[in-house]
C-alpha cells in the first residue's frame, strides 16, 4: 500500500525509505525507491537528518512495535514533537517477530510470548503502550491515525490513511504516523484465521481504530504551525 | 584574510562551514557547547541546517541519515556524548558514509569531569563501536591547526567514505588564539558521490546499509573497509618533529595540547645542556609508526618518554612502534589535571641521570 501510494502520487522517484531493525529490516528488497537501513529504533533520527538536508524529498520510516515503541521511543516522540515532515508507518503486531516472539511494549495483558510465558503481567511490566494516543498528546500539529489490515474493509481504510499521510508530507504540512494493527500468526501460535479473529477481539478494544490527530483539528491549538 | 582571535570551539565551527559542512546536528555538553552556540547563529547565514537533537544517540543517527544525502555533515561533542555516538559511527563506517566528529575530550571514565584530558585515545583510535572498522583520527595542538585539520577532515571523510574524528582536549576547545582562515577554500578533486540517496529518478534504486546477512558479503564489505584503512596508512600519515636532532638523548612522544607543553620543556632544558626532541603524531589513526621508530632509534637516543593527559593509552602504540629497540617510559596526569612543564622536566632529568649514574650508554642493540 505504501509503494502503491508512492506511485499514485507520483512520488517514488524522489522518495527515500528507511528500514528499521525487525521483521521489516529487509523492506528495501520490496520497494523500488532509494532506501537507508537504520540501527534499531533510530529510523526517525535518520529520517530527521535526511529530510532536514533534503526537504524536497519524500522520506518515510517503516517500523515495528519493538523498534518504535521500545528502543526507539525517544526518537519517535522527539521527531513527532519537532514536527519533522516525514511519514512513519508503524506496524503494531504486539510482539517482537524477528527475534522469535518476545514481549513487546504493545503486548496485551495476559498475552503469552517467549519472555512472558505465563502471560504479560502488567503489575511488573506496565500496561501496553498506545503509541497513537501518546503522540497525539503533543501540541505540535500532526496527522496520526490507527488502522488495521485484517479485513478487506480495513485494508481500504488503511490505504486511504497512508495516502493521506503522504499527501500531507508532499504538501509539507506536518509529521504523519499511521499505526497499522497487524497479525503475527507465527509468533502468536495461531492459524491466520485465528490470528485475524484475535486481532479483532483482543487488539481493537485496547487499540481503537481511528484518527487521533490531524493538522486541520490542530489549527486552533497552541502549537507552532 | 587577517588573523582574528577566536576560541577553539568557535574556530573549528567556522572551519567546518568554510569546508562546506553546512549540516550540523548536536546535543549540548561541556566543554564544547560553544560550537553549537556559534553555529546556531552562523548556519542561517549560509542556508545550512542546525538542529539540536534529543540525545547524542539521535545526533549520530541524524548525521547518518544526513550523510546519505551526499552533503557534508558535522557534529561535535565531548567524551560521554561521544560514547553514545558509537552506535551511529559503527553503522556509518559499515555503510561507508563520511562525516566529521569533533571530540573535545574531558576526563573520564563515566561522567568524569569537565576539564581537559586525553583519556579517549583508545576509544577514538582503536574502535569505540562494534565491528571491524576504524576512524581516521586527527589531533590538533593549536587553534590554527584545529582549523586546518577540520577542513582537511571533511576532505578525508569524503575521500575514504568513512567517519573522521578531530580529537581535541578541553584546552583546544576553550583556549583563544589568533587564527587565519584561507581566503578561498580549495581541495583536491573527489570522485562523484554516486552512492548518495538522491531519489531513483534516472537510475536504479540504491540501498545504503551495513546489514549483510550472507557472511561472504559481510566479509567482502569488511575487506573493502580494511583496504581503505591500508590506503590511509600509506597516504595520510601526519606528524611533526620539534628540535629532533642527532644530539637528542631523550625523545618525547606527545600529541595535542600536551605536545605544546613538552615544547616548553624542551626549550627550557636546552640551556641546561639537555638535548631532547619531540615527536608529535598528528594523525593518531593511521599512526606514524615508521617515522616514530626512525626517530626513536637514532644513535644517541637513550630512552623515549611518552607524555599524555591520561593514565597511558598512546604509550601502547609507541611501544609497538619502538618494538623494544629503546626503553619506553611514560608520564601522565589525568582527570583534568595537566602535567606542568616542571613535572615533565623532572621526568627527563631522572631518565638522563639514571643513564649517566649507571655509567653506561643505552643498551646495545643487536
Amino acid at each position: 500500500m505504501v509503494a502503491e501510494t508512492l506511485d499514485e502520487l507520483n512520488l517514488r522517484e524522489r522518495t527515500c525509505g528507511i528500514a528499521p531493525v525487525g521483521c521489516s529490516v529487509l523492506a528495501y528488497n520490496y520497494f523500488n525507491c532509494d532506501f537507508l537501513e537504520a540501527p534499531h529504533g533510530r529510523a526517525p533520527a535518520l529520517a530527521t537528518g535526511f529530510k532536514r538536508v533534503r526537504p524536497d524529498m519524500i522520506v518515510f520510516t517503516y517500523q515495528g512495535d519493538g523498534d518504535l515503541a521500545s528502543i526507539g521511543m525517544a526518537e519517535i516522540v522527539h521527531s513527532a514533537n519537532r514536527g519533522e515532515k516525514f511519514t512513519t508507518i508503524f506496524v503494531n503486531n504486539a510482539i517482537y517477530g524477528m527475534t522469535g516472539g518476545q514481549m513487546a511494549p504493545t503486548t496485551l495483558e495476559g498475552q503469552i510470548t517467549t519472555t512472558s510465558p505465563i502471560g504479560r503481567n502488567v503489575q511488573q511490566t506496565g500496561q501496553p503502550v498506545r503509541v497513537a494516543e501518546l503522540l497525539s498528546t503533543l501540541n505540535t500539529p500532526a496527522y496520526i491515525e490507527r488502522v488495521a489490515v485484517h479485513t478487506p474493509q480495513n485494508i481500504i481504510g488503511a490505504k486511504r490513511a497512508i495516502r493521506k499521510a503522504f499527501a500531507y508530507q508532499a504538501a509539507g504540512t506536518c509529521f504523519s504516523l499511521i499505526e497499522v494493527l497487524s497479525t503475527c500468526p507465527t509468533n502468536w501460535g495461531l492459524t491466520p484465521d485465528e490470528a485475524t479473529a484475535w486481532l479483532q477481539e483482543k487488539m481493537t478494544p485496547y487499540f481503537p481504530l481511528g484518527c487521533f490527530k490531524s493538522p486541520e483539528s490542530d489549527e486552533d491549538s497552541d502549537g507552532p504551525v | 584574510m587577517a588573523r582574528i582571535l577566536m576560541k577553539g570551539n568557535e574556530a573549528i565551527a567556522e572551519a567546518a562551514i568554510r569546508a562546506g559542512a553546512t549540516n550540523y546536528f548536536c546535543y549540548p555538553i561541556t566543554p564544547q557547547s560553544e560550537v553549537a552556540e556559534y553555529l546556531v547563529k552562523r548556519m542561517p547565514e549560509v542556508g545550512g541546517v542546525f538542529l539540536q537533537a534529543e540525545s547524542e544517540i539521535a545526533v549520530a543517527n541524524m548525521i547518518l541519515g544526513a550523510s546519505c544525502t551526499g552533503k557534508r555533515v558535522f557534529t561535535s561533542s565531548s567524551s560521554p556524548g561521544i560514547s553514545l555516538m558509537q552506535e551511529g559511527l559503527s553503522y556509518m563506517a559499515g555503510s561507508q558514509l563520511p562525516c566529521v566528529v569533533l571530540n573535545i575530550v574531558r576526563g573520564g571514565p563515566g561522567l568524569g569531569g569537565i576539564l581537559p584530558a586525553q583519556s579517549d585515545y583508545f576509544q577514538a583510535v582503536k574502535g569505540g563501536g562494534h565491528g571491524d572498522y576504524r576512524l581516521l583520527v586527527l589531533a590538533p595542538s593549536t587553534i590554527q591547526e584545529a582549523v586546518d585539520l577540520t577542513m582537511l577532515a571533511f576532505h578525508l571523510a569524503d575521500k575514504y567514505r568513512n567517519p573522521v574524528m578531530i580529537l581535541g582536549d578541553g584546552m583546544i576547545g576553550q583556549m583563544m588564539e589568533p587564527v587565519e582562515f584561507p581566503d578561498s577554500y580549495s581541495e583536491p578533486e573527489l570522485p562523484p558521490k554516486d552512492w548518495a540517496a538522491t531519489g531513483a529518478s534516472d537510475r536504479d534504486p540504491l540501498i545504503i546499509r551495513s546489514l549483510f546477512l550472507d557472511p561472504t558479503t559481510l566479509e567482502e564489505n569488511s575487506i573493502i573497509l580494511h583496504k581503505k584503512y591500508e590506503q590511509a596508512k600509506k597516504e595520510e600519515i601526519r606528524f611533526e618533529n620539534y628540535k629532533v636532532k642527532p644530539s637528542n638523548k631523550v625523545l618525547i612522544v606527545s600529541y595535542g595540547t600536551m605536545a605544546r607543553i613538552c615544547q616548553t620543556v624542551i626549550d627550557d632544558l636546552e640551556p641546561e645542556g639537555y638535548s631532547v626532541g619531540l615527536f608529535r603524531p598528528i594523525s593518531l589513526f593511521p599512526y606514524p609508526e615508521v617515522a616514530l621508530r626512525k626517530e626513536a632509534t637514532r644513535k644517541n637516543i637513550e630512552s623515549v618518554l611518552v607524555v599524555e593527559m591520561s593514565m597511558g593509552q598512546m604509550v601502547e602504540d609507541v611501544e609497538k612502534a619502538v618494538a623494544g629497540a629503546r626503553p619506553v617510559n611514560f608520564f601522565g596526569r589525568t582527570g583534568g589535571i595537566v602535567p606542568t612543564p616542571e613535572e615533565v622536566k623532572d621526568q627527563i632529568k631522572k631518565l638522563i641521570k639514571k643513564k649517566s649514574r649507571r655509567g653506561r650508554p643505552a643498551k646495545k642493540r643487536k
